[in-house]
């Protein structure tokens, strides 16, 4: 047997030249989704169609490379057929494995073609072994994401009490809510993450400038209006100022982006097997940037891990795609909490 | 049609929350649930209070189910949940145990114990749903956000032969999303681990308004649930078509017995459901919505016509 894989750098891939930049650039492996509510970021001009899909697969294939497709939202009963089809195309065009969230759709992975590997996505709300093993043992995944909420104690209990491999989310944007768990979307707009594959569509979202400011809605549902000195930014609603008791803040979340870098020694001291980059939604220059500097840093780690440094250059380069957005250690971190 | 109460997702002293229940043993409920569901640092009750209070309530004629923790972060957290599934489930009198999470449903089908297959454990496809009635599930809770068409293509697609219960979530402020973090904490400038237990002072959450005003969610510990409530006595006599057999009210802090009794009226046929909404109004803590029910956004309110 080889060995286990250690911090493998798995880079969003939401074009096929966001997955030859991610490619280009040091990734171990890529992920990436079909255009329709398949895959977490159902988003327009964003995934793969058939003939993309196959070029991507060859381009990362013959670099040693491997692509993982998210199947990670949650079929329905009039839709089904349309996640066995996807399931069955991955598995035909020879991905390396499927990424899946729903127990349904991987009893029909499992049966229909028993050599694709698995890995259970975030949006299945593993967060202790107990549930990990649950898939694992009904359906034989390989890996298991992690939701962006356990600390890293936390996570080496999981991994002392399973044998799925773990894989982590390293950088990126960050949900505050357990993935899968969340309906603010659907409660606001009718569109969640869990079936329509996106969270504050798109389509419900409106742009305005008032004499108050630039206001940003969904669904006519003020999430925030911006100073004109501020930078207005995406509508995604769990990052709006709110009013709780006469005192407007960000009551849920702080518009900040996840960034674990420094942690890299502790994960590869627990053996974490892939860090996964946020971001299907960037451009091909920013999964460049960011699979660069994070390959810079893995590369380090497994070096050393002791004398391990997150260098000054990195965290500019970071910060500079990042657009200046503040950086959190998340969950990870236990006092976030 | 059954009515439940659903589990307590609020955190209220130790003396309201035993008032609270010994109150409900005499409302005409079919089925209580008990336990803490939303955080695992509300301790004021603890398993063996609620195995007083389920024998109390099965003494009362109630069916009474454990409702598990939904978010399972540490190994205490598991620690109580596996006691809640051996000491609910030893002997054939315990109640049996509301899974909110698929540790939950591994353990519970482990013991070979039927279950009731809660409304977290995004259960959106019958294939799912089978695979839950094949290891014990005899109850399931959809999706807070499954609307009646998908409720009714999910139950059309079972083989005929299964025995399932089809429980909805029909009355109360909806939990949205679970998280991490703590917002009531937030709120507070406290960090989670030392909240002061602030949730203690908002009995029905803390509202989070729009910059313009608009009641928009309600903030409740680490849940955050909408502000307005879910409510569909207005369409109570949709429900049976559908294929609802339990109706879930969830308990709120005030006004609960005129809530029950209200539903339990639009059961028996006293009330018709266009009634209903002139009665529920003054004691529900905020307006109602229904959208989910039609395959709308949560927040949208139709009256019936």
């Amino acid at each position: 047997m080889s060995n286990p894989p250690l911090l493998e750098l798995i880079c969003p891939a939401g074009s096929l030249p966001a997955l030859k930049a991610a490619v280009d650039h040091g990734a171990d492996g890529v992920y990436l989704g079909l255009k329709d509510n398949t895959n977490a970021r159902n988003f327009s001009g964003l995934n793969f169609d058939a003939k993309s899909l196959a070029d991507g697969i060859r381009y990362a294939q013959a670099k040693r490379r491997k692509v993982l497709m998210a199947l990670n939202t949650y079929p329905q009963p009039a839709t089904l057929p349309r996640w066995h089809k996807a399931v069955d195309t991955a598995a035909s065009l020879g991905v390396d494995a499927i990424i899946l969230a729903d127990p349904g759709l991987m009893a029909y992975a499992r049966k229909t073609h028993p050599q694709l590997r698995l890995h259970l996505s975030v949006q299945g709300s593993a967060t202790s072994y107990e549930a990990v093993n649950f898939y694992r043992e009904r359906f034989g995944i390989q890996r298991a994401v992690l939701p962006r909420v356990l600390s890293l104690a936390q996570v080496e209990n999981v991994i002392a009490n399973t044998d799925a491999e773990i894989e982590l989310f390293g950088f990126g944007g960050l949900c505050v809510m357990v993935e899968g768990r969340c309906l603010l979307s659907s409660y606001a707009c009718g569109d969640s993450p869990n079936t329509f594959g996106a969270c504050s569509p798109g389509h419900a979202v409106r742009w305005e400038q008032t004499p108050m400011g630039m206001e940003t809605r969904l669904n006519g549902v003020l999430i925030d209006r911006y100073a004109d000195h501020e930078k207005a930014g995406y509508p995604t609603l769990c990052k709006g100022r709110f009013e709780v008791q006469g005192e407007t803040y960000y009551a849920l979340e702080e518009p900040t982006s996840l960034n674990s870098m420094e942690m890299l020694p502790e994960m590869a001291r627990l053996g974490i097997a892939a860090i996964k980059i946020e971001g299907r939604q960037r451009s091909p220059a920013y999964v460049a940037e960011v699979t660069k500097v994070w390959r810079a840093a893995i590369d380090a780690v497994k070096k050393d891990r002791l004398t391990f440094k997150t260098q000054p250059a990195w965290s500019a380069a970071l910060a500079k795609v990042s657009e200046g957005s503040m950086n959190t250690l998340g969950a990870y971190y236990r006092p976030w909490k | 049609m059954k009515l439940s109460l659903g589990p307590l997702l609020y955190y209220w002293s130790r003396e309201d929350t035993l008032a609270f229940y010994e109150q409900a043993a005499a409302w005409p409920l079919d089925i209580v649930y008990l336990g803490e569901t939303v955080c695992s640092r509300r301790h004021l009750l603890r398993l063996p209070d609620y195995l007083d209070l389920a024998e109390k309530l099965s003494a009362a004629g109630k069916e009474v189910v454990l409702s598990s923790q939904t978010l399972i972060e540490s190994e205490s957290d598991l620690k109580a949940l596996r006691k809640l599934i051996a000491d609910g489930l030893e002997s054939g009198k315990r109640p049996m145990v509301e899974a909110n999470e698929w540790g939950a449903v591994r353990l519970l089908a482990q013991a070979g114990q039927p279950f009731v297959a809660g409304p977290t454990l995004n259960t959106y496809n019958p294939d799912t749903l089978a695979m839950l009635v094949e290891m014990g599930a005899s109850r399931w809770v959809p999706p807070v956000e499954m609307p009646r068409e998908m409720i009714q293509q999910m139950l059309a697609a079972l083989p005929e032969s299964i025995a399932l219960e089809t429980e909805l979530f029909g009355y109360g402020r909806l939990p949205l999303a679970f998280s991490a973090r703590c917002f009531t904490a937030r709120h507070y400038n406290l960090q989670k681990d030392d909240c002061q237990f602030r949730c203690l002072d908002h009995p029905d959450g803390l509202v989070l308004a729009s910059r313009e005003g608009e009641n928009f969610l309600a903030i409740n510990g680490i849940q955050t649930q909408s502000s307005k409530v879910m409510s569909l006595a207005h369409r109570f006599d949709e429900l049976q078509p559908a294929g609802i057999d339990v109706l879930r009210l969830s308990p709120q802090a005030r006004n609960m017995e005129r809530v029950v009794a209200t539903f339990r009226a639009l059961a028996d046929g006293d009330i018709a459901p266009a009634q209903a909404p002139a009665q529920l109004d003054r004691f529900m803590p905020a307006p109602p919505c229904d959208g989910y029910w039609l395959g709308e956004a949560g927040m949208a309110y139709h009256p019936a016509s």
